[in-house]
């Protein structure tokens, strides 16, 4: 190969886009890369260049056609249905990718198409199965998951129509780290923590350097397909919750439409109602075949990448380490008073 | 397939005029004293396995201050690997502290003091690796599944923990569901069940589902269909063995003489049973009737020496799956003409 790589990624101004973005431009092997979004990046963005448009915008397929790239990495789906509305949000994810990858089948030079997707495709329900692997059906039950699903039917139609095109969908888990702001992270950042009444969902976290480090290398390397990318292991979200050492509140299923709609108007957190499956019956993806096929072991644990994202944030339990130890002190004594020849 | 046609009376009527007791002796010093056979030992001790292990001493409640101290303790640091998040559960969920040091003492009443559960067979019972454990299932409420799960952590010489696969409608009721899957619960889904199996986990199945479960008492002890064989699909393709057991005593629970047909599906449940106790009791009828209990574990049923595609041959599962049916049924009715009374 005498070039280098030539890199397009989509949804710049983004945490994650950013992070690939600084990791890319530092590989010898990358000649160019370019940024697309509409918002402003905000965060450092090292040698990349960025172009201000609408991926729907002629700009883009121009734009592919012009530096001869040769990567198309797509991050541009948002999740965030708060900022824009749910009409607007999803003419922006499915229609974008739509064109986007439109024009990508013009592109003369692309070899390789990375899709950031999402394991909302499979849905939370407690009749479907524990553990998804790549092959279950998608059943989409949020508009953000919906949008995704249709995004990745574009992405496996380009793969068909263009033979030798190499696409790959990276399917995260709920994402934690440094740059990431999403409902989730948010709402794992509030002071006191609404839950579901009767319920304890299963949460599986991807730490943001696994991802990058994931993109990166279905970047560099050949890796076609579909993979589910999470850490390592589980936990309840009220594990979670105490792990961050804030109080939860349960609410009856009945009053958890007031509640999210009360929390919105505070404007601190969007409580999408359409995660509400997801807060009662929890996801998570097997993933076998990323450490297996794809060759990568993440290296956040679920647990270690709630701690580091605790950390980062600065949240330290309301009850610490001290006073569990004092309070552990004086149940002991009481003991001992209660039964005096308990001393051994 | 004629022992399933055997009428139970006349089951136990072939029993009757011998008319003397069991003779073997028991760990507890008494003698068995079940209804004898020919050879002057029930149909139990007929075989010379081994008699069941002798209660263990050291578990029965002691007053010795040195272990109130020790008791503190543990529960001391139970609630604080609680409070802070600091413990482990498995991708399906389950959560292994939970259950053995809060679910399972709770339920161990039950199991030692009013169902006076007593089990043999467990040698049948792997120390390692997968087995799939296949059951009757009856009783209105599913006794029979903690039972046979405390049976397993307590009794086996290797403890093991049940890994039950439920219906959705119990992993999808608030509370219930919850408390289902975080004592190993989970989704009967092929793929899972395979996964657990291949993990080394025990997984019991009770394939007759809500049919058996929710059978009239008129019923009692002649096996539903066993669903579509599903679960010989799953040893298949796990190469696990499969081991029937035979639940006697959970019939006894709640004899369940009606069906509110639309009650049930006002409430959107497989059934709503009237019992001799419910509703006439009021929440008194809620309690189960004492039966005793007898739980058998049979010899494994091997499923290796079959051809790799098995799993995919839909005669062959269902041969196998009513060679199973068989061997429970079997099972039951041997175990039935040993009983000397439902409730003693």
């Amino acid at each position: 190969m005498s070039d280098g790589w030539r890199i397009l990624i989509t949804g710049i101004a983004g945490g994650l886009a950013a992070g690939l973005a600084r990791r890319l431009c530092a590989h010898e092997g990358v000649d160019l890369v370019v940024g697309v979004d509409t918002r402003l990046p905000v965060h450092d963005l090292d040698a990349a260049r960025t172009v201000r448009a609408e991926l729907s915008s002629p700009v883009v397929g121009e734009l592919l056609q012009r530096e001869r790239i040769d990567t198309l990495i797509h991050l541009g789906i948002t999740s965030t249905p708060g900022d824009i509305g749910d009409r607007s949000r999803k003419e922006h994810n499915v229609i974008d990718t739509m064109q986007l990858l439109a024009a990508a089948q013009r592109a003369p030079d692309l070899r390789t198409v990375i899709l950031k997707s999402t394991t909302a495709v499979y849905g939370s329900d407690a009749g479907s199965r524990s553990l998804f692997a790549e092959d279950t059906t998608t059943h989409a039950d949020s508009g953000y998951a919906r949008d995704v699903v249709e995004a990745e039917g574009y992405a496996r139609a380009l793969a068909r129509r263009r033979e030798g095109l190499v696409v790959t969908v990276l399917r995260f888990a709920n994402l934690l780290g440094a740059g990431i702001d999403t409902p989730f992270s948010r709402y794992l950042a509030l002071p006191v923590i609404p839950t579901v009444l009767g319920y304890d969902p299963r949460v599986q976290l991807c730490h943001t350097d696994d991802a990058v480090e994931v993109l990166r290398r279905a970047c560099l390397d050949t890796r076609p397909g579909i993979y589910n990318v999470a850490g390592r292991g589980v936990l309840y979200l009220s594990q979670a919750v105490r792990i961050a050492g804030r109080p939860r509140v349960p609410v009856p299923m009945p009053l958890v439409d007031v509640v999210a709609r009360a929390i919105r108007r505070t404007r601190i957190v969007d409580v999408p109602t359409d995660q509400l499956k997801f807060l009662s019956y929890g996801r998570v993806a097997d993933i076998t075949r990323l450490r297996e096929r794809f060759g990568y072991e993440p290296a956040y644990s679920t647990r270690a990448t709630l701690e580091a994202f605790l950390a980062a944030e600065g949240i330290t339990p309301w009850v610490d380490d001290e006073r569990l130890d004092a309070l552990e002190r004086h149940a002991v004594r009481l003991v001992r008073e209660l039964v005096p020849d308990g001393r051994s | 397939m004629s022992g399933q046609e055997r009428d139970l009376a006349e089951v136990i009527a072939i029993n009757r005029p011998s008319r003397r007791r069991c003779v073997q002796p028991l760990p507890t010093g008494g003698r068995c004293r079940n209804w004898a056979g020919p050879s002057g030992r029930c149909r139990i001790h007929e075989t010379d396995e081994p008699p069941p292990a002798a209660v263990d001493p050291s578990r029965e409640a002691s007053t010795d201050p040195s272990r109130v101290e020790e008791f503190v303790a543990g529960v001391l640091s139970f609630l604080r690997r609680r409070i802070t998040g600091a413990y482990d559960i498995d991708v399906f969920g389950f959560d292994r502290d939970l259950t053995e040091q809060v679910i399972l003492p709770l339920a161990r009443p039950l199991y030692q003091s009013y169902f006076r559960v007593r089990t043999t067979g467990l040698e049948h019972v792997p120390d390692t690796g997968g087995a799939l454990l296949v059951a009757n299932h009856a009783g209105a409420l599913p006794f029979d599944a903690i039972m046979t799960k405390i049976a397993l952590l307590d009794e086996h010489p290797a403890h093991r923990n049940l890994r039950e696969l439920a219906a959705d409608l119990a992993l999808r009721l608030p509370v219930v569901g919850a408390l289902a899957r975080k004592t190993g619960n989970t989704l009967a889904h092929d793929d899972d069940a395979v996964r657990l199996l291949k993990d080394g986990e025990l997984v019991g199945v009770w394939p007759e589902g809500f049919k058996g479960i929710g059978k009239p008492f008129s019923q009692r002890y002649k096996l539903e269909r066993f669903g579509r064989g599903g679960y010989v699909r799953v040893a298949l393709r796990a190469g696990t063995p499969i081991i029937p057991v035979a639940i006697i005593g959970s019939e006894e629970t709640y004899p369940i003489v009606g069906n509110v047909r639309w009650l049930a599906r006002l409430l959107d449940l497989p059934y709503f049973p009237i019992t001799w106790q419910f509703p006439l009791l009021g929440p008194l009828g809620l309690l189960p009737l004492p039966s005793r209990w007898f739980i058998e574990f049979g010899a494994p049923i091997a499923v290796t020496g079959l051809p790799p595609d098995a799993a995919d041959d839909p005669m062959l599962v269902l041969e196998l799956s009513e060679r199973v049916r068989d061997t429970v049924q079997q099972m039951l009715y041997r175990n039935l003409m040993g009983r000397r009374s439902v409730f003693l």
